[in-house]
């Protein structure tokens, strides 16, 4: 019944986003969408209208920005009088001297820009590599325990028995140590003669997520009833295919948001990187913070970046825990 | 053991003992199962039901003893107990549908993956069974969205839908509202007048009476006395049995 009003208000977030480039008229759509959503609280029942609203939301930050962007920099052929003077008496405040002299002069602004890059780029491949890794290992470690008494001893018991104790050596030292310690012996050591940075970051966060990705996973596949095991083999199911079949997808959907979680934390884990020179974003706050001597515009500039990522993965993860809650009915 | 070859199931000094034979669960069962039979066992709590139950399709390996199927020793490590499994139906206390497909796909699964069926044929077979039990307009639903009796109706057709040879009920009624125990021993009356080997464990003692060949009454992991209903019931035997009778009826 409030299908209506939801799908209104998610028609509105996307064309607030694609006004954008008329960011006059993208923010009043964008405001419109917000008010909207406010005068319809029940509409937010459905998920839609809480995407709606915060693509509107989006929609209005992108659209100040542009605005700002405008009106202090952009280059018209008359520029009217009181513009003008807006701008002179801009330019010469400190705080813009300050942003000029630490974003714009020599573009150093692109420090920031190809961190960013970096972060996500470490971040992707890390994500990707934890979440394999975190699976076998959770496989392994939960397939021991229910086989062990299956397994009529032999040769396939005594591997899964030594790929079980690896997998708990694995689990205790990554879990153990600072992940800073781990990615400087990758680097320093395991990796010495190489100067892959970005290699090296990648094996070094996804190796250390893996390992709590494992632990979720592994959680997760424990949290499924044993009915649920009992039933696949009763109807004649082997072991690995009552996990694919009957265990896994049930066991995914209920650690989905922690490994979301997850996720966001590592973005943020990154940020150590610098350690062994890979620059990415807070690294590349660092260094204009290096050439400028002034710590606040830069480093306060990587904290914002960061937050807004976290925010909107956040946001993204309370969706999708949304969405999953309501298929459970 | 037997050369009867009516005989699908035989149990032989089957044993299974918990904390180091602490707890012996079942101490030396012995029993022959056959073709077309309705075996019901009943026990008090704790006598070794399940335990009994569930060691004939291995969900708990036995201590000692063996346990014969249609000829295999199924505890042989030559014997391929997912292949055996398929030819025995098992239905749970508490359902076990899989919440996360819908009735159509809790019953399509296991034939298609397993039997190779395509899915026309399986999809064709599980609306068949289910409009034995009269739940067809229900095959697009979620586990969820079904009472306890449709759910354990489903569970008992899930597990038709692989043309098993036996059926093993575990307390198939227990965990249902009264009103709706009639509608599943409705479904396993028709199904033992169709011929189907069944093994149940139950505390309806009317369906036992009214459905069973065989009744065995169990206590402290032992078969204590086993007869036709009959019997158990109007001429009992051993004491344990009389008071068992007395408490239940
Ligand atoms: N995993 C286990 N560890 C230790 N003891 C167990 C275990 N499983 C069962 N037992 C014991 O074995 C005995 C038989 O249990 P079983 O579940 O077979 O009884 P039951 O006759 O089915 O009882 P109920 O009517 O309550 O279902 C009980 O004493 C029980 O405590
Ligand atoms: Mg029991």
């Amino acid at each position: 019944m409030y299908t209506k009003k939801a799908n209104q208000i998610l028609i509105i977030g996307i064309i607030a986003l694609i006004l954008a480039v008329f960011p006059m008229v993208g923010t009043a759509c964008a405001i419109f969408g917000l008010i909207v959503a406010a005068r319809n609280k029940n509409a937010r029942t459905l998920i839609r209208a809480d995407v709606g609203r915060g693509l509107s939301i989006i929609a209005l930050l992108i659209n100040i920005v542009a605005i700002i962007y405008l009106i202090l920099f952009k280059q018209i052929s008359h520029t009217p009088a009181w513009l003008m003077s807006l701008r002179e008496a801009f330019y010469a405040t400190k705080f813009y001297s300050d942003f000029e002299n630490n974003f714009i002069t020599d573009n150093r602004y692109t420090f920031i820009r190809k961190g960013l890059g970096v972060t996500f780029e470490v971040t992707f491949f890390a994500v990707l590599l934890g979440i394999a890794l975190g699976v076998v290992v959770a496989l392994i470690r939960s397939s021991y325990d229910t086989l062990k008494e299956e397994l009529k001893g032999g040769f396939g018991k005594a591997i899964l028995f030594i790929l079980y104790k690896i997998c708990g050596i694995y689990l205790t030292v990554i879990r153990g140590t600072p992940v800073v310690v781990q990615l400087m012996i990758i680097y320093f050591v395991i990796f010495a003669s190489s100067n892959n940075k970005i290699l090296v970051a990648v094996l070094a966060f996804g190796i250390n997520s893996g390992a709590y990705v494992a632990e979720i996973i592994r959680g997760g596949i424990m949290s499924v009833d044993k009915g649920q095991f009992e039933a696949g083999r009763s109807l004649g199911f082997g072991y690995v295919r009552t996990m694919a079949f009957i265990i896994i997808p049930q066991a995914f959907k209920t650690v989905l948001p922690a490994l979301a979680n997850e996720f966001i934390v590592l973005i943020k884990e990154t940020s150590v990187s610098g350690y062994v020179g890979l620059q990415e974003l807070t690294k590349g706050g660092d260094i204009i913070r290096s050439r400028t001597y002034s710590a606040f515009m830069p480093l306060i500039a990587v904290a914002i970046i960061y937050l807004l990522i976290v925010i909107f993965f956040s946001w993204l993860v309370s969706l999708l825990e949304r969405r999953l809650k309501n298929s459970e009915r | 053991m037997s050369a009867d070859n009516n005989v699908i199931i035989s149990v032989n000094d089957l044993k299974k003992y918990y904390n180091g034979g602490e707890v012996k669960a079942l101490d030396g069962i012995t029993t022959d199962i056959k073709k077309g039979e309705v075996v019901v066992v009943i026990g008090p709590s704790g006598s070794g039901k399940s335990t009994f139950l569930r060691s004939l399709n291995l969900l708990e390996r036995p201590t000692g003893g063996t346990i014969t199927f249609e000829g295999k020793d199924i505890m042989s490590s030559s014997t391929d107990i997912n292949k055996l499994r398929q030819q025995m139906g098992m239905v749970f206390q508490h359902f076990n549908l899989f919440p996360h497909l819908t009735i159509l796909k809790n019953m399509t699964i296991a034939p298609m993956k397993l039997h190779g069926l395509s899915k026309e044929a399986a999809e064709k077979k599980a609306l068949d069974l289910l409009r034995r039990v009269g739940l067809q307009d229900r095959a697009g639903a979620y586990p969820a969205q079904l009472s306890g009796g449709q759910k354990q109706r489903i569970a008992i057709v899930r597990a038709l839908a692989m043309d098993p040879d036996v059926m093993l009920f575990d307390e198939p009624t227990s965990a249902l509202d009264p009103e709706m125990v009639g509608e599943v021993l409705d479904v396993m009356k028709k199904l033992a007048e169709e011929g189907m080997t069944m093994v149940c464990v139950t505390h309806e003692m009317g369906f036992a009476r009214e459905v069973a060949t065989r009744v065995i009454f169990m206590d402290c992991g032992k078969i204590i006395e086993e007869n036709t209903p009959d019997q158990i019931f109007t001429n009992p035997q051993n004491e344990r049995l009389k008071s068992f009778l007395q408490k239940v009826l």
